[in-house]
């Protein structure tokens, strides 16, 4: 049945996919290149690709002259404060929706997603007033609240997307063969829900470490992360572009990494289940 | 199947999430509604009393906003054309026989990782810059003038860099949509002999249309809201102010809080009128 492919037409396929791969990845490689340069070389004319003089002096000037290890804490923090806070008040959510529907569920569901599509600049003011009140502008709790609840709607969408597809009959079962709503939880329904909260995990870490809307407009020194961290790179002085790279190959590689790993989530979290 | 325990339960269970959103929203909103109607100047006096929809009238009629629209349309309706014409044609690419089909996807996915600080400082500095940008060194190699990209053409340089960051996205998503198309039916043309033009016009265009639909509508409501990409780059200078970059230099660089905010309600009206649609078709899927 499967349409026979020529070698020759596969060829250009892959000459093709991997033309356009590497043109779309490049920014990519040549920031962590140029990382590994003297910042003389970063801005030679022409351009050297890899052969130069490999070094490891301006991952040690950055480390050494910013403070990255507490940006670096601070956007750990947040994110992964942000997605565990998440998480506790979601799994209940998803899980009842997913288990217990009313005739309320879809109209609960589609409510939360519409106060995802609320324009952060449109309350700008007033979250920076609440924040100044309450003591919380430049802390990381305060940018751990305001990045929870700005994906929880996610969460709990992705959640429940996930809880659905646990077959109901499995509990009935369970239930039959005499075992207690502990061992149900703890036996049954865990095991099978770990892989989807543990994507949800994953997505919302992401979209949380890279957030650059609040980050930027409510913190300053004390709870900035890695994402006001570059953007002080805005407006340097004198040569920086090796500087800038070894910065930016820090902030973006473990989300790299954990982004390959999320990939195949990435489309029905971000549709909403729209598009499987 | 559920009994009046277990709905109650349920009730309960639910009520964090619901609170906390239902806060999240509400709150914010009224702020926002009570400030607009208000000469409120934190720096100047504070708060100066009501003033109808005087704020609104004078955020529509002063002069940065029509640019400010202007640009707002031009780098959502750029990116958008970029993203949705090369997500398609990448996606049917990468739904090709070839090898190395998992490394290439990595390597299309990658951008969308990368923070959107980080992806419009590479590009402002080591793409962009008029004098050590690697542009600049190739448009010198062939003998051209290398061009001020962020301050001669900033719109089409925000635009690419957003579609950078974006076409992931757009790419994914179709990719998915083209797997689940039925092979069958493609052959069937094929063998018929209909030209491959065609094929993708009356087949696989017509069964990607919901998935198009759904990356313009939820890009389009990321996009309206870009702010980092332009806070880096140009600062809102050189013709390159959102409508949210105008509402964010009116709040926080002017506090002008009144004004702000009746821009702010306008904005969330405008997200709101898309939002609608996305609702419509995600609600769809969820009867079925």
């Amino acid at each position: 049945m499967a349409r026979t492919v020529t070698t020759n037409r596969k060829i250009i396929n892959t000459a093709a996919a991997w033309a356009v791969g590497l043109l779309i990845f490049f920014p990519i490689l040549w920031t962590i290149l140029t990382s590994f340069k003297t910042e003389a070389v970063a801005v030679a004319d022409p351009p050297v690709f890899l052969a130069f003089d490999w070094t490891l002096d301006n991952y040690r000037t950055v480390l050494e002259r910013s403070n990255y290890a507490r940006f670096l804490m601070n956007s750990i923090i947040i994110a992964g404060g942000a997605t565990l806070l998440g998480l506790l008040i979601a799994i209940p959510a998803a899980w009842s929706m997913a288990f217990v529907p009313s005739r309320k569920t879809k109209d609960i569901l589609l409510w939360m997603l519409s106060t995802k599509m609320l324009p952060a600049v449109g309350v700008l003011y007033p979250i920076y007033l609440i924040f100044i009140r309450l003591g919380l502008l430049d802390t990381r709790t305060g940018l751990i609240i305001v990045l929870m609840l700005m994906n929880l709607p996610i969460i709990v969408w992705m959640l429940y997307t996930y809880f659905k597809e646990i077959p109901g009959e499995i509990l009935e079962a369970a239930r039959m063969d005499g075992a207690s709503l502990k061992d149900e939880i703890l036996y049954v329904l865990t095991p099978m829900a770990i892989p989807g909260i543990a994507s949800t995990m994953l997505l919302n870490f992401i979209l949380a470490w890279n957030e650059a809307f609040w980050t930027l407009n409510l913190t300053a020194a004390k709870a900035a992360p890695l994402t006001a961290f570059i953007a002080s790179y805005s407006s340097p002085e004198g040569l920086f572009f090796a500087k800038l790279s070894a910065a930016s190959t820090m902030a973006i590689a473990p989300i790299l990494i954990l982004g390959w790993f999320s990939q195949k989530q990435l489309v029905s979290g971000l549709t909403f289940g729209a598009v499987k | 199947m559920a009994t009046q325990h277990s709905r109650s339960a349920a009730r309960f269970m639910m009520a964090p999430a619901v609170i906390l959103l239902l806060g999240w929203m509400l709150v914010p909103l009224i702020m926002t509604l009570y400030f607009s109607f208000k000469r409120y100047l934190p720096l100047r006096g504070g708060d100066l009393g009501w003033t109808g929809f005087d704020n609104y009238v004078r955020f529509v009629t002063s002069s940065a906003f029509w640019p400010s629209v202007q640009a707002t349309l031009i780098i959502v309706g750029g990116t958008l054309l970029i993203t949705v014409i090369f997500g398609v044609l990448l996606g049917i690419l990468l739904n090709q026989p070839m090898w190395g089909q998992g490394v290439v996807r990595i390597l299309v996915i990658a951008p969308f990782f990368v923070m959107p600080t980080v992806s419009a400082l590479v590009w402002k500095n080591m793409f962009m810059d008029p004098v050590n940008g690697l542009f600049a060194h190739l448009w010198k190699a062939v003998g051209a003038q290398p061009i001020e990209w962020l301050s001669d053409i900033s719109l089409f340089s925000i635009v690419l860099i957003v579609s950078w960051q974006w076409l992931p996205f757009a790419t994914l998503i179709l990719l998915t949509a083209i797997q689940s198309l039925d092979s069958e039916q493609l052959e069937a043309a094929e063998m018929d002999g209909a030209p491959v033009l065609k094929r993708f016009a009356y087949i696989t265009l017509p069964h990607l249309s919901r998935a198009i639909t759904i990356v313009i509508l939820i890009e389009t409501i990321f996009l309206l809201s870009i702010f980092a990409e332009i806070f880096v780059t140009t600062g809102g200078a050189f013709g390159s102010r959102t409508l949210t970059y105008l509402i964010f230099q009116r709040v926080l660089e002017s506090q002008n809080v009144g004004l702000g905010s009746a821009g702010g309600v306008y904005a969330i009206i405008l997200a709101n009128i898309v939002a609608i649609f996305l609702m419509r078709i995600v609600g769809k899927n969820l009867d079925a």
